[in-house]
């Protein structure tokens, strides 16, 4: 390649782009050694200073504590669940209203459409309040509920990204299935969503990850400790363990680890995914 | 030909009536969320902001009460320069270093998706997690950060490299933050840049080449202009997200400390909604939120005129 090429030095280009492609993906993985490094220190080492890169011997009490102070299992089990029925209830909602978009004639399609797309605009902060105020209303506060039901009900970003992949699948198609004697709905299922897995595991994980990661909303609706899903639970850790890094560490390597082992599953299809749909929460 | 049953011409032939029925059928769930939760709400939100309602007794008319209050809080106001000092620190540095980095990754090296993925990592883990470990970098005492600039300022004999008191101290901890930020969104935006370069054609470069121009001439000239539609998208979702910055706030720096350096607009609407239970207040911190967003994003639109090529 010319990039490589040039001034006829073929080594010295990609060796100093090699340097700082490793420099900096040691800044972006650094944080995380030092998390699992932390997480096996004792308190003694870990307030060392200067600080060793490696623990001088591994402890695997900080886990064992943060099992003990704080419901680490039920946690992951709830974060578990609310996410699970996140990512069904957004694939599932997201796809029938998006397959309806781009390929049914109804009336109010446009409306609908340009209704999706004004919602994009509003940030969700916004409407953070009304929607707690129904929830409460409903008797579901302090429930799993409210972390997981509207995902049943779709959402503007998901639709509109899968309305375009849809609109992407020739036409034909559904008008052969038509004929052939399927009903638009079981176009959807038996033609449409089949061809649509790559963008439908973009979107799975996607959901995944802004699920597990969510902060706020368990905040707001949540007030028993043991109904709270795992990212949330952890920051009632600095407040247990103001100091006490080790035991914060080892709950930030737990609560990572099942998005890293997602993620590098499905790091392919999700990044390429992302790069050309520019998919945002 | 099969093709003329499918004319939408007439609204009463049998398909239409399918699709009609079909239609109203698979979007019902998506119209009563947006119903329920975004239209509704936002119209809720914006009438809740002219009345007063602590959530547990009537909700009382207030007229510009809210909005009166606003704009003599003198915390708001505070609330609102530190999220604008957190957007104007965090999004322009994001987006040169994620352009450089998608510059970087596009050399299309061998291996190179290892270091793709590798990068992409801080974006997919929590907030929360990342922010406690930076947390623990930044510590005054014991941070590891520390130590490396006590080292280097004895190493190098720099007698001002000494100890920061970091998230402790009103003029670091906003920038602190926003150094730990930008550090998570660089996956992101680098990904999406990275499928703009590859889409700029191959043909412009070596029209630029026999042309004579050097490589940052090309950058200039054939790559920014290329890329500037995603360039606009990036600058766009960038700022919508930094204004609702609240997660890496929470843990880093509770309750705005030190002396509110750190409060942003979303951290004082949470504060007001579910600590002080003062619902339309919140909703009136919301609605300002909204109308700045909206303003912003607006001027961008009407910028962009000038300098997206498409």
């Amino acid at each position: 390649m010319k990039t490589l090429g040039r001034n006829g030095n073929k080594w010295l280009w990609p060796a100093l782009a090699y340097t700082c492609l490793t420099l900096i993906a040691l800044l972006m993985i650094f944080p995380f050694l030092w998390m699992i490094s932390t997480s096996f220190k004792s308190m003694e080492e870990a307030f060392r200073y200067p600080p060793n890169m490696f623990p001088e011997h591994w402890h695997f009490e900080n886990y064992r504590l943060l099992t003990k102070t704080l419901p680490v299992g039920r946690f992951f089990v709830n974060s578990i669940k609310i996410t699970s029925l996140n990512v069904i209830g957004v694939l599932l909602s997201c796809s029938m209203a998006a397959f309806a978009l781009a390929r049914l004639n109804f009336p109010g399609r446009t409306l609908l459409f340009a209704a999706a797309l004004i919602t994009l605009m509003i940030p969700w902060q916004t409407t953070l309040i009304p929607v707690f105020i129904l929830f409460q209303k409903l008797g579901w506060k302090d429930s799993h509920y409210p972390l997981w039901v509207p995902a049943f009900f779709g959402g503007g970003f998901a639709v509109f990204f899968l309305r375009q992949f849809f609109l992407s699948v020739p036409r034909d198609l559904y008008e052969a299935a038509l004929v052939d004697g399927l009903t638009p709905g079981g176009v959807l299922f038996r033609i449409y969503l089949p061809l649509a897995k790559p963008a439908l595991t973009t979107l799975g994980v996607f959901t995944f990850i802004t699920s597990w990661n969510d902060l706020l909303s368990p905040l707001i609706y949540i007030d028993t400790l043991e109904k709270m899903p795992l990212t949330a639970g952890l920051s009632f850790l600095q407040t247990q363990y103001s100091s006490n890094w080790p035991i914060m560490m080892a709950g930030a390597v737990v609560s990572i680890i099942p998005i890293l082992v997602i993620f590098y599953i499905s790091q392919k299809v999700f990044v390429e995914g992302i790069a050309t749909s520019g998919l945002k929460g | 030909m099969a093709r003329v049953s499918f004319s939408r011409n007439h609204a009463s032939s049998p398909l239409a009536r399918i699709e009609r029925i079909w239609g109203w059928l698979l979007t019902l769930p998506f119209v009563l969320g947006l119903l329920f939760f975004s239209l509704g709400p936002i119209s809720a939100a914006i009438g809740l902001a002219f009345f007063h309602w602590d959530n547990l007794t009537p909700p009382r008319f207030a007229g510009l009460a809210n909005w009166q209050r606003l704009w003599g809080d003198e915390l708001f106001w505070k609330a609102l320069r530190n999220t604008l000092y957190y957007v104007a620190g965090s999004v322009p540095t994001g987006i040169v270093l994620s352009l450089a980095l998608a510059l970087l990754i596009n050399l299309r090296l061998p291996a190179i998706q290892i270091f793709r993925t590798l990068y992409f990592t801080p974006v997919v883990t929590s907030t929360v997690a990342v922010a406690l470990v930076w947390t623990w970098f930044y510590d005054s005492n014991y941070g590891i950060l520390n130590y490396v600039i006590e080292r280097l300022g004895r190493l190098l004999g720099i007698a001002w490299l000494r100890p920061i008191a970091w998230l402790n101290d009103p003029r670091t901890a906003m920038p602190a933050i926003i150094a730990m930020s930008v550090w998570k969104g660089l996956g992101y935006n680098m990904v999406i840049f990275l499928a703009a370069l590859q889409n700029v054609p191959r043909e412009l470069y070596e029209a630029a080449a026999i042309d004579g121009a050097n490589r940052f001439r090309q950058f200039i000239h054939v790559t920014l202009p290329g890329i500037s539609p995603v360039m606009f998208f990036v600058l766009v979702t960038s700022m919508i997200g930094a204004f609702q910055v609240f997660d890496q706030v929470y843990i880093m720096a509770r309750d705005g400390r030190p002396a509110n350096s750190t409060l942003t607009l979303v951290y004082y609407l949470y504060n007001h909604a579910f600590r002080y239970l003062d619902m339309g207040y919140a909703c009136t911190i919301g609605m300002a939120l909204f109308i700045l967003i909206g303003a912003v994003t607006g001027i961008q639109i009407v910028l962009q005129r000038k300098w997206v090529h498409s």
